[in-house]
């Protein structure tokens, strides 16, 4: 039981930056934007996280710092796509590229250097029950966040008229430019938003679960939170669940190692990979389904005019 | 306010043109960049960008690096063109070092002038083999081709990793995780130096890829493809054709280069063999326009980027993710100064309008 315990709290630990990027790039995306470059967001909050933690002493300014950092990416990502209209998948391949160049650059003083353990939640009493304690009350704040950072955006989404709005300009931008919504300015925010949430999702990588700054140390965990929006067909839940089950996935893989299974821990680390690759083809194989889920101007460039 | 206009057409001048500004343009913001780090700027710039071309060494080694970048970026232009996003080239680059690898290290000790072309087969046939894969999905269940070819690079890159320390270990090197040596070699071009014949031949590919394009019935389908869909559905073209063709021409181009990677400089399977050859090709097919001249161009360039980062390294201790940096801000401008094609800038003086002023009455159309 106890193995089961740490198993499931070792998957929510690995899955919390997928449901963090995810949940924006999922926001990004209903407003009709595709922003392939998730992991070079992700690698610049991760050290733009742990670089203002080691400076301020604060887990709190890390974290702002990572969201900072991660939404001057996406903002970047906007004048290229938003206001020159370039193509959105080139656009995104150039800001991973970018992004881990940079962190790389950036970080080259950080290699090696350890952040604070930090802090976890503990109720005295609820804290200390076996299995369950920990599970629900001993974890970090930024699980908890991220938990109610999905309830937010579905709720939004779904129930606001700022979630109709950027839904509207996600389906139709014609048709809620007509009306007199800013289409640009509706995607200028929800990008940001997608790469403040992909920072915070680095961050989490850089000061929680190692904590330490590596370079390149999102290994593709960018890509995977694209692959899971796509999971999701676009609902928050659903993105919630996915990255929960990769986080597992991840972790078993991690403890057959443990657990003295006879498999090369490089065959083993290419899992998560074909995972998202079955899954990909299970979603998208009723390709009408796939397609009504998708927000209909995703990928699509905007000008008043045409 | 600076307006943006859509052109009537788009400028045949800023086609050409803005590939020289976001070159400037990058440098400008290197400068700056460098300044920012501290290092002096203009000793940085001129250490990657001008040092290199100053020894022999360097050019050859500029010869070496652009081999791959062009022989990627020719494949994957294609399929650019074609709205077929193939961003796993350095998968098929390490499937192909793999299989044709392994093909020299199955007949060890036997060697032969046959040796090499038939490495080189097993290359391409191992990269087109593993760009089959998004292909097939693509084609079969209509999944995303960005994704799943990425995923397959990440799984590549480890299965080279894995054989390399496993079943194709020298069996007389310390347990280091290498291969035995091959036993043939891409022949050298310039004595004393690495370049070898494999830039020939990427330049004779990106002849025929030239050919492909604007002489051929398959190139034009490829770019009615890209820019009008519709257009292609209702001229009969084969969507799912065009796609397989794409990626398994970009496959087999990509997996020669891993070859040569292989087979050239490197001489034998080594976990690092992909040195991100195939995310740097990207960058490549869209500086070169697209077009295999283009691109020829655009890997000199990027491969002067690689050694300069590498002189850089060395002499002024700037790490080698600079030449990343580079490269992203390259494909960066170049996106950002390529509104210029389609739209023109024009400087818009904004002054209320003044209320009480009649209408002008419509101008009467002449017949």
């Amino acid at each position: 039981m106890e193995l089961l315990a740490n198993i499931l709290i070792s998957a929510m630990i690995a899955a919390t930056p997928l449901v963090l990027a995810a949940t924006g790039e999922l926001v990004a995306e209903r407003s009709g934007v595709l922003n392939l470059g998730v992991e070079g967001m992700m690698i610049i909050g991760a050290i733009a996280g742990f670089a203002a933690l080691l400076a301020s002493g604060s887990v709190l300014v890390g974290l702002l710092a990572a969201m900072l950092g991660g939404a001057l990416m996406a903002f970047l990502f906007g004048v290229l796509t938003l206001t020159f209209r370039a193509n959105q998948v080139a656009s995104g391949l150039a800001l991973t590229m970018f992004g881990l160049g940079l962190s790389a650059l950036w970080g080259q003083g950080y290699s090696g250097r350890s952040a604070p353990p930090f802090p976890r939640l503990s109720i005295p009493g609820l804290s200390d029950l076996p299995i369950l304690g920990r599970l629900v009350f001993g974890q970090d704040g930024l699980v908890y966040l991220s938990l109610a950072l999905v309830a937010a955006v579905a709720y939004v989404l779904a129930r606001t008229r700022a979630g109709l709005v950027l839904r509207a300009v996600g389906e139709n931008h014609h048709a809620a430019h007509a009306i007199g919504y800013s289409v640009v300015g509706v995607r200028y925010l929800a990008v940001m938003f997608g790469g403040a949430m992909a920072g915070l999702g680095g961050a989490y990588l850089s000061l929680v679960q190692t904590p330490l700054w590596v370079e390149r140390m999102t290994a593709g965990r960018g890509w995977i939170a694209l692959a899971l929006v796509v999971f999701a067909a676009w609902r928050p839940w659903r993105a919630l669940l996915g990255a929960y089950l990769f986080g597992l996935i991840t972790i078993l893989q991690l403890h057959s190692q443990a657990l003295g299974l006879e498999v090369d821990a490089q065959l083993l680390s290419m899992v998560p990979y074909l995972a998202t690759i079955v899954v990909l083809v299970l979603i998208s194989r009723d390709s009408a389904r796939a397609r009504l889920a998708a927000p209909a101007c995703l990928g699509k460039s905007f000008h008043a005019s045409s | 306010m600076l307006k943006l206009e859509p052109r009537r057409e788009p400028s045949a001048l800023m086609f050409y043109v803005t590939p020289f500004l976001a070159i400037a343009l990058t440098l400008a913001a290197g400068l700056l960049l460098f300044r920012i780090l501290g290092k002096p700027p203009v000793a940085a710039m001129q250490l990657i960008f001008i040092e290199p071309l100053r020894s022999l060494r360097g050019v050859s080694e500029l010869l070496v690096k652009a081999t791959p970048l062009i022989l990627i970026a020719c494949g994957l232009a294609l399929g650019f063109r074609a709205n077929v996003w193939n961003i796993g080239a350095e998968g098929q680059f390490a499937a192909g070092a793999l299989s044709g690898g392994a093909v020299a290290l199955a007949v060890y000790p036997a060697t032969g002038w046959w040796l090499l072309p038939l490495m080189s087969l097993a290359g391409i046939a191992g990269g087109a083999a593993w760009a089959a894969i998004p292909a097939l999905l693509r084609t079969r269940y209509n999944t995303s081709e960005i994704l799943v070819s990425l995923m397959l690079a990440y799984v590549a890159v480890l299965l080279l990793g894995s054989l390399v320390h496993g079943a194709l270990r020298d069996p007389d090197g310390m347990n280091f995780p290498e291969s035995r040596l091959f036993q043939t070699a891409l022949p050298v071009m310039i004595p004393g130096t690495r370049a070898h014949v494999g830039f020939l031949v990427a330049l004779a590919v990106a002849g025929a890829a030239w050919l492909l394009l604007e002489r051929h019935m398959a190139g034009f389908q490829i770019k009615v493809l890209g820019q009008a869909p519709r257009a292609a559905r209702f001229g009969g073209f084969s969507e799912k054709r065009l796609i397989w063709a794409c990626f398994l021409v970009s496959g087999g181009a990509a997996g020669l280069a891993g070859l040569f990677e292989a087979a050239g400089p490197v001489g034998q399977l080594v976990p690092a063999l992909p040195a991100g050859y195939g995310f740097t090709a990207i960058i490549v097919a869209f500086l070169g326009r697209l077009h295999p001249a283009g691109i020829v161009l655009a890997g000199l360039l990027m491969a002067l980027t690689y050694i300069g980062g590498e002189t850089a390294q060395i002499s002024m201790s700037l790490p080698s993710a600079t030449t990343s940096v580079f490269q992203g801000m390259f494909l960066f401008f170049l996106l950002a100064t390529d509104v210029l094609v389609a739209y023109r800038p024009r400087w818009i003086a904004t002054r209320p309008a003044r209320a009480g002023r009649p209408l002008q009455p419509p101008a009467k159309v002449e017949a």
